[in-house]
């Protein structure tokens, strides 16, 4: 396959997504501007200018008419995707990291960064569909866990969050009540800090991706292990195919050692492993940094990935992949 | 593009654009079959030549597709949105999108189906050898032959290091050559010790040997040929017993030379003949006997 190289960043990226479609790629970079593609040729379409710092996270509405996005500005914003206007901007007292919508898109779950003493924060935020009857208070806030919360993700029917942060520990919260339900166990869970965390397309079961060397498959409601995929460099970012059994680990050395060590040593690849018998698959080699954000079309025939070296790179696949046999 | 007439072997492309002019009704309509499943459209098209004689004029094209999108009536109409923020004065020498110039695929961890096919092909050659009543499983440790393999000997453990070239004790195997005793004293390259020759089996030389066997060479491969694909090139010549291409160790690329070794030499010769100046992937193979290794 040749992959289409997007050069809209002029800093690391962050994240990227697809919206339900898979015509659209969002692609977030430590730059301040989000942008959107078309997710068949990788042209640009536009760009939401309006942060003033890093955005980290962003989520698409399901009818492709909103956008939210968290940024190290202080702020989570919402956006109209077709014009990129502003359409309202949350602000908080420290860095928010991530961002979803939830299933019906009338509620968004917000995290925000330990800063200047305050701990990590879960906000859950309504969204109205009006714009100008748009709240900026919280319906809920949870507090509780150390350290960075690096992803927080609606569960099933909207009735539970799962968050998983630096703290290397999975967790799955109330909703309504803000309690935690579940705690992924120390002695089989990650070691390090998880870094990624994404769901499968029917929601009963995630992954996460960890700084460990390694990513995990849960099951979303018991929170029961599955499956451990083991490599070799740090986990930065981890997807799932929503057409075939296989999963992506997107990684590669920490950016700061890059430049000390040859390139062919950084193992900068998309990592493809078989998800049920967690074997590799193979590998897909282009960033000359490491993988930071990784999003598969909703279709499974083409996928993205995000590097540290300001390249969005879209992947269509050859048929051959499709008759891959292990 | 396959152009073929059928009248006149031979239509230069000046000529079929001057004399088509007022007899174009006589002619039958442009056709075109397709495209089928592999993409391959014909369109049958009928001209006049330079002699008024009807010329059908056959071209085959091939279709690909880059990318399949699928479309959704909103992913339609998203296509038609205007460009906004930064992308509106996006000049066209920009060039944010680029496709890559560079092929890249999935890179396997081994080579597709080689573990499938090694498996297969050992079974067979086995087999085979089992009915010809050769023996190619010879302890190195013990000379038995036909039992076990080396690493699977029960008196491994009784047996002198491999590395040291102690001459084996005459109690076991099948009587090494005379000498033994006298040449203790003097140092003798192992190539050279007594029954280095004829030692119908055991020592690191026969092993040696047995690599280079029926050993061809294969050169000018093309950088990305893997062993699978050798062996899948050679093995319908006969049984393999090792096929083995250069990797460069810093690089990890073909070094674009190769051996394969094969159980029979009538096979090895066949392959020869046949394969060298063949035409493997965009480049000609050389394949020819592997000369002795110099030692």
């Amino acid at each position: 396959m040749r992959p289409i190289l997007m050069k809209g960043h002029e800093r690391p990226l962050t994240f990227l997504k697809y919206n339900r479609d898979g015509d659209l790629l969002f692609s977030c970079a430590k730059d301040h501007t989000p942008t959107v593609w078309f997710a068949d040729n990788g042209e640009r379409l536009g760009t939401y200018r309006g942060h003033n710092g890093a955005v980290w996270c962003c989520d698409v509405s399901r009818d492709s008419s909103r956008l939210i996005t968290g940024s190290a500005d202080q702020t989570a914003m919402l956006w109209d995707v077709q014009t990129g206007a502003q359409l309202h901007t949350f602000t908080f007292d420290s860095p928010a990291r991530s961002v979803d919508f939830s299933v019906g898109d009338k509620l968004a779950v917000i995290t925000t960064d330990p800063f200047m003493g305050l701990t990590s924060a879960i906000h859950i935020k309504n969204i109205s569909k009006d714009p100008s009857e748009q709240m900026s208070e919280s319906v809920l806030v949870l507090k509780g866990p150390q350290g960075r919360i690096n992803r927080a993700v609606w569960g099933p029917l909207n009735k539970t969050i799962i968050s998983a942060g630096e703290d290397a520990v999975i967790r799955i919260w109330d909703a309504e009540t803000g309690k935690v339900l579940k705690e992924s166990d120390k002695e089989i869970g990650h070691k390090k800090g998880i870094t990624s965390l994404q769901k499968s397309v029917d929601g009963s079961h995630f992954i996460t991706g960890s700084l460990d060397k390694s990513a995990k498959l849960w099951d979303i409601r018991s929170l029961t292990l599955i499956k451990n995929y083991t490599t070799e460099r740090p986990v930065n970012a981890v997807t799932m195919s929503p057409l075939l059994n296989h999963v992506v680990l997107g990684g590669g050395q920490d950016a700061s050692a890059v430049t000390t060590t040859d390139h062919r040593a950084g193992k900068f690849e998309a990592k493809f492993y078989d998800k049920i018998l967690t074997e590799e698959i193979g590998g897909v080699k282009g960033h000359f940094g490491p993988i930071n954000a990784l999003a598969f079309n909703p279709d499974g025939k083409s996928f993205a990935s995000g590097g540290e070296d300001g390249y969005v790179r879209l992947h269509h696949f050859d048929q051959d992949y499709f008759n891959i046999r292990i | 593009m396959a152009v073929e007439a059928a009248n006149q072997p031979k239509i230069r492309w000046g000529e079929l654009e001057d004399d088509a002019e007022d007899l174009d009704f006589l002619l039958p309509p442009k056709q075109v079959i397709g495209p089928d499943r592999n993409g391959l459209k014909k369109i049958v098209e009928y001209k006049f030549n330079e002699e008024g004689n009807k010329v059908r004029i056959t071209t085959t094209v091939r279709i690909c597709k880059l990318a399949n999108a699928r479309l959704s009536k909103g992913a339609v109409e998203r296509r038609s949105w205007p460009k906004f923020g930064d992308a509106v004065h996006e000049d066209v020498g920009a060039r944010l999108t680029m496709v890559s110039t560079e092929e890249i695929i999935l890179e396997r961890p081994r080579a597709p189906g080689s573990k499938q096919d090694e498996s297969k092909s050992g079974g067979d050659s086995l087999n085979q050898i089992a009915k010809a009543g050769a023996v190619l499983m010879v302890c190195r440790t013990c000379g038995k032959k036909g039992d076990h393999w080396t690493s699977k000997c029960p008196f491994k453990d009784l047996a002198q290091p491999s590395e040291t070239f102690v001459d084996r004790p005459p109690s076991r195997g099948e009587a090494p050559a005379a000498g033994a005793g006298s040449q203790k004293s003097a140092y003798v390259p192992p190539s050279m010790r007594g029954g280095a020759a004829e030692r119908g089996s055991g020592g690191g030389t026969e092993m040696r040997r047995r690599n280079e066997e029926n050993s061809v060479r294969v050169t000018n491969l093309s950088e990305d040929t893997r062993e699978a694909d050798l062996l899948e090139l050679f093995r319908p010549f006969g049984h393999v017993s090792r096929v083995y291409v250069a990797i460069d160790q810093k690089t990890g690329m073909s070094r674009g030379f190769g051996f394969v070794n094969f159980v029979n030499r009538e096979d090895a010769e066949r392959a020869i003949n046949k394969l060298n100046g063949y035409g493997y992937d965009n480049l000609i193979l050389r394949v020819e006997w592997a000369a002795p290794r110099a030692t």
